[in-house]
């Protein structure tokens, strides 16, 4: 008997990263805190700013104007808050040296996080479109596709700073300039209030609000995603992925 | 197979630095295929920097180390899945369940152990759905070795393994580094406990402050000084200055003598000889041997307190 003989190799990339994605969504489902804060808070704000007259708007559409809002905080909520903070902790927890001590590689483990929260958002746009129609949401559906393209886009960028805050930052730190960010996106960002008009600079500054108002221009009123709107985001999702590679650490 | 006559660890003049702090100074170590190899020392001795050096999470500040013939850092991903490796504390999701993450580990390799077998061999079976946090320090350590042996490793990298474990726990994991060695798994573990490097080791490296204070098997490093002193009960108030000067004899308490010296076979034989030529009366004897703690007490001795280098 020699049980322990080694046989050493690594499995399948394709069975690495499907056990690593189911992982990954298995722990978030299981953090109460998490689920809140990522249909929650969104959920809050539809049925409220989108029913009732509690804030002013730049419309008499209030749900048009509202749930596009909606889904782009949620997208920020998932990709960027609620990833910060669990990579944070993780770094803390010393689970990702641990990962790195494994066989599971540093792009099979970004890859596996991103399609995880992609997976995510996929659900969490579902349910809230849903609840957005069963109150009275009626979208153009003739815009689909660009609007799919500004979220891919937008994910991409908010995973990405996620990634570099977990990476430089102390994880306390980054629970706090996580939950931050996000705040001053909810308030300022166009979901509940009109966004203040910064010009093209504005929608580098605030990609919450550029992603919102794409989401408006081709959901409200299938109309096009504004040239500026596209370089912003597209900045952001290129730019701090990279940076995040750059930075990212097993420790 | 890359490597495949290379060393299991190979680390030559291994400097690590932290800021002003040198953790590291120098270290040279081989650990050859199939063998079990202790770093002992205390606290701060820098056993775990090395450690982290050929794991690869740290680029050495000067020298080099190679495992299984390659660099730890540069060659990380084709080395991870011939590794196994106990980190000391934590690096493990604290709301998944030991089933979970063994499953998860075991998933990553191409030839897994059984998780069932590993979870029964470790006394994990019960905490198979208890989460990781509630789990006791010495269950989490031992779902960590688990974790590093689930992938069939050839070498493997063991932190401190047995702390926190109670004394069962300690045993069974003794014996399961014992059958590792059997089975031909290259190891290489830290440990301040003696008794763990005098069981377990075929070589021992002291360390002492970011430095090797002595290398060698636990026999070698005892025997080195063979007997270290004989005590002798004769008759009291003997002139000693008789004996010779290749002794240092001493009669701490009447009629009780304490030699040391060279107290090989034949230097025995002359003491002996002596005592019974000045018509001595030897009504015991006594010889006492250095341990590997003596060994290990006399070359640390001289270490900084412990804290003053943080």
């Amino acid at each position: 008997m020699s049980t322990f003989a080694p046989a050493p190799g690594r499995a399948p990339m394709r069975t690495i990263l499907a056990t690593q994605i189911r992982m990954e969504l298995l722990l978030t489902a299981r953090r109460g805190e998490a689920v809140v804060l990522a249909m929650g808070v969104p959920l809050l704000v539809l049925l409220g700013a989108g029913l009732f007259d509690v804030t002013n708007l730049p419309t008499t559409d209030r749900l048009g104007y509202v749930v596009p809002g909606v889904l782009a905080l949620t997208v920020m909520s998932t990709a960027f808050t609620g990833q910060a903070i669990t990579t944070g902790y993780e770094r803390s927890y010393g689970v990702l040296k641990r990962l790195g001590a494994s066989p599971l590689t540093r792009p099979g483990l970004l890859l596996a996080k991103t399609a995880a929260v992609l997976v995510q958002i996929a659900v969490q746009v579902l349910v809230l479109a849903l609840v957005g129609l069963a109150v009275g949401w009626r979208p153009e559906a003739g815009a689909l596709l660009p609007a799919l393209g500004v979220t891919v886009l937008a994910t991409a960028g908010y995973s990405g700073l996620a990634l570099l805050l977990a990476s430089i930052l102390k994880p306390e730190t980054t629970t706090g300039a996580a939950t931050l960010i996000y705040v001053v996106m909810l308030s300022v960002g166009g979901i509940m209030f009109g966004a203040p008009d910064l010009g093209t600079a504005g929608w580098f500054l605030l990609p919450l609000a550029a992603h919102a108002e794409a989401l408006r221009e081709t959901l409200m009123y299938g109309g096009s995603v504004p040239a500026g709107i596209w370089l912003a985001l597209a900045v952001w999702a290129i730019a701090w992925p990279a940076l995040a590679a750059r930075k990212f650490r097993w420790e | 197979m890359v490597g495949g006559d290379a060393a299991a660890v190979e680390v030559r003049d291994v400097v690590v630095r932290y800021g002003g702090t040198t953790a590291v100074g120098g270290v040279s170590l081989t650990l050859p295929r199939g063998r079990v190899l202790a770093l002992l020392g205390h606290n701060g001795a820098g056993k775990t920097s090395l450690l982290q050096v050929c794991e690869g999470f740290r680029r050495p500040d000067d020298g080099v180390a190679r495992v299984l013939g390659l660099d730890p850092v540069g060659d990380h991903d084709a080395l991870m899945p011939r590794l196994g490796i106990m980190l000391q504390s934590g690096g493990v999701y604290p709301w998944a369940t030991a089933g979970e993450i063994l499953r998860l580990f075991a998933s990553f390799a191409a030839n897994p152990l059984d998780t069932d077998m590993l979870l029964d061999r470790l006394g994990l079976r019960k905490f198979e759905r208890t989460r990781f946090r509630r789990l006791s320090g010495g269950e989490q350590q031992r779902l960590s070795l688990a974790v590093a042996l689930v992938g069939r490793p050839e070498l493997v990298f063991l932190d401190e393994p047995t702390a926190g474990m109670d004394t069962e726990a300690r045993h069974t994991t003794w014996q399961l580094i014992e059958e590792l060695r059997t089975d031909g798994v290259s190891v290489l573990l830290t440990t301040h406990l003696l008794d763990e490097a005098e069981r377990l080791a075929d070589d021992v490296v002291i360390m002492r402050s970011g430095e090797v204070a002595a290398t060698g098997t636990p026999a070698e490093l005892t025997s080195a000084a063979a007997i270290e002193v004989l005590e002798l009960r004769a008759d009291p108030g003997l002139d000693l200055s008789g004996l010779g000067s290749r002794w240092t004899a001493a009669e701490p308490a009447s009629g009780q003598y304490t030699i040391s010296g060279a107290l090989d076979t034949a230097g025995l034989a002359e003491i002996l000889a002596w005592f019974a030529s000045v018509g001595a009366d030897v009504t015991a004897v006594n010889t006492r041997r250095r341990t590997l703690e003596d060994v290990y007490l006399s070359l640390t001795a001289t270490q900084t307190p412990v804290g003053a280098t943080k």
